[in-house]
């Protein structure tokens, strides 16, 4: 038996099927296709109609390529928040009309869940207690992982202002590369010294982070030098600017898990200077760091069923934690 | 209009949350500001006055944050989009109802945006000296 993961909480639309003991069947995410236009220089729309449109194709091709068809779908887990309102409304919707005319439950997950549940997965497959490093575009946390659901996660520290992966972004805005930009700025570092610029790892109260100051500080350096020496020394810039994030982000997560087993998840999970300056981590595999539908149905696996017609009330929360 | 010099965030905070003592349900202030010019910082002084409890970060990727409070607020961030459709103003338009809405970056949906209250200039001075411009509606500069 399998489950049916749906996932339009942001940009992506994707659905997966993962068995019972976290195979993934198949994960299936549209914005691939998108990334592509967007290397063509046409932005996509970023609205939930998009996920309208989407919503059932990708369905229908997670089937395919999995294998399977509606019959197998044993329950159904679904992104109910946080995120965007009408993009969470779609693929809720999608999820309870599959649901309710399959006859199956719904799960609702947390998509925060999903992300640290990515590393249920075969052949990961971590077992709690571990210290977690939640990285992402919107979500920078520390989480005290005690068992596989939810409600034992407590958040023990989180940024004060921006992302991680904001912060590679909006970095990489200000150096003038390409998107995405922590990709850019991973590819880029290779090639620069990181003890070029001094970059300063804001100290703030507890296992908080903060980024805010850490772009300004690179907005001044960018500003402060001529525009032919900063072509020169964008790879410097870049190798500088990520050390300074990845160590923001590894002096947290040693302060938090001691000398206890340690993970990593989300986009920025996907950075290959915080892989390499964590090596004991285990890591989300790379194609699930970033959003999936996949790691929503791993964490459907450890969150409450919702038999019909209760789950018919359910609404999308858009707040996150 | 008027014109403010803070040195540090704290001052930035403090600022905004005077600004927002005179806010009401269906005010939206528009924030604009280079990167790093303190806009979330500005809208977090003004959360705090309005009596929101969490975290108030950058909706970048997010895009939309709201905030229970005796008035709700909703903090939203128009960065990444590009000109705003339609369809993505109908994905925006729940965030402005009843609450107070604060809008980083709102230059891409300038066309659809509700009338704006009060406009918010942050600008980088030095370290971490800013000036900041608060424009009111009633101003026909705004």
């Amino acid at each position: 038996m399998v489950i049916l993961g749906l996932e339009t909480s942001c940009d992506e639309t994707a659905a997966a099927l993962v068995t019972a003991d976290g195979v993934v069947l198949s994960s299936v995410i549209a914005s691939q296709a998108e990334l592509h236009a967007r290397y063509g220089g046409v932005v996509p729309e970023i609205a939930s109609r998009r996920h309208l449109e989407l919503v059932a194709p990708v369905i229908e091709e997670a089937l395919a390529t999995g294998g399977a068809t509606l019959d197998d779908i044993e329950a159904i887990g679904v992104t109910s928040g946080p995120g965007l309102i009408g993009a969470l409304l779609v693929g809720l919707s999608a999820a309870k009309a599959l649901a309710w005319s399959r006859g199956v439950p719904l799960i609702p997950v947390e998509h925060l869940h999903g992300h640290v549940a990515a590393l249920y997965l075969q052949p990961t497959d971590l077992e709690p207690p571990f210290m977690c490093l939640l990285a992402s575009g919107g979500h920078t946390l520390l989480l005290d992982v005690q068992d596989r659901g939810w409600e034992n996660v407590r958040v023990i520290g989180r940024t004060l202002d921006d992302a991680a992966g904001e912060a590679f972004d909006k970095g990489a805005r200000l150096l003038g590369l390409g998107y995405p930009g922590g990709a850019e700025i991973d590819r880029l570092a290779k090639e620069g010294d990181a003890e070029a610029f001094t970059f300063p790892v804001a100290r703030v109260a507890g296992l908080d982070f903060s980024f805010s100051g850490l772009k300004t500080a690179l907005l001044y350096a960018v500003r402060d030098l001529p525009a032919a020496e900063l072509e020169a020394r964008k790879a410097d810039l870049a190798a500088s600017y990520q050390r300074a994030i990845v160590r923001a982000l590894t002096e947290r997560i040693a302060e938090a898990a001691g000398d206890g087993p340690i993970a990593i998840v989300g986009g920025v999970a996907a950075n290959s200077a915080l892989r390499a300056a964590l090596p004991h981590a285990t890591a989300a595999p790379l194609a699930l760091c970033t959003d999936n539908a996949a790691m929503i149905a791993s964490a459907a696996r450890y969150s409450a069923r919702l038999e019909s017609p209760a789950f018919l009330g359910l609404d999308a929360h858009p707040q996150s934690l | 209009m008027e014109l403010h010099t803070t040195r540090s965030a704290e001052e930035t905070e403090t600022l905004a949350a005077g600004f927002a003592a005179d806010l009401r349900a269906g005010d939206v202030i528009t924030i604009t500001g280079d990167l790093g010019a303190g806009k979330t910082t500005f809208v977090r002084g003004a959360c705090r006055a309005l009596g929101v409890d969490g975290a108030v970060t950058s909706p970048t990727f997010t895009i939309g944050h709201r905030y229970d409070a005796p008035v709700p607020v909703a903090h939203l961030d128009l960065y990444r989009f590009v000109g705003l459709s339609s369809s993505e103003w109908g994905d925006l338009e729940p965030y402005f109802d009843g609450t107070i809405a604060f809008v980083e970056w709102p230059e891409q949906g300038a066309a659809w945006l509700p009338s704006v209250r009060t406009a918010v200039h942050l600008e980088h001075v030095a370290g971490d000296e800013r000036t900041i411009t608060i424009t009111h509606a009633d101003d026909p500069r705004i």
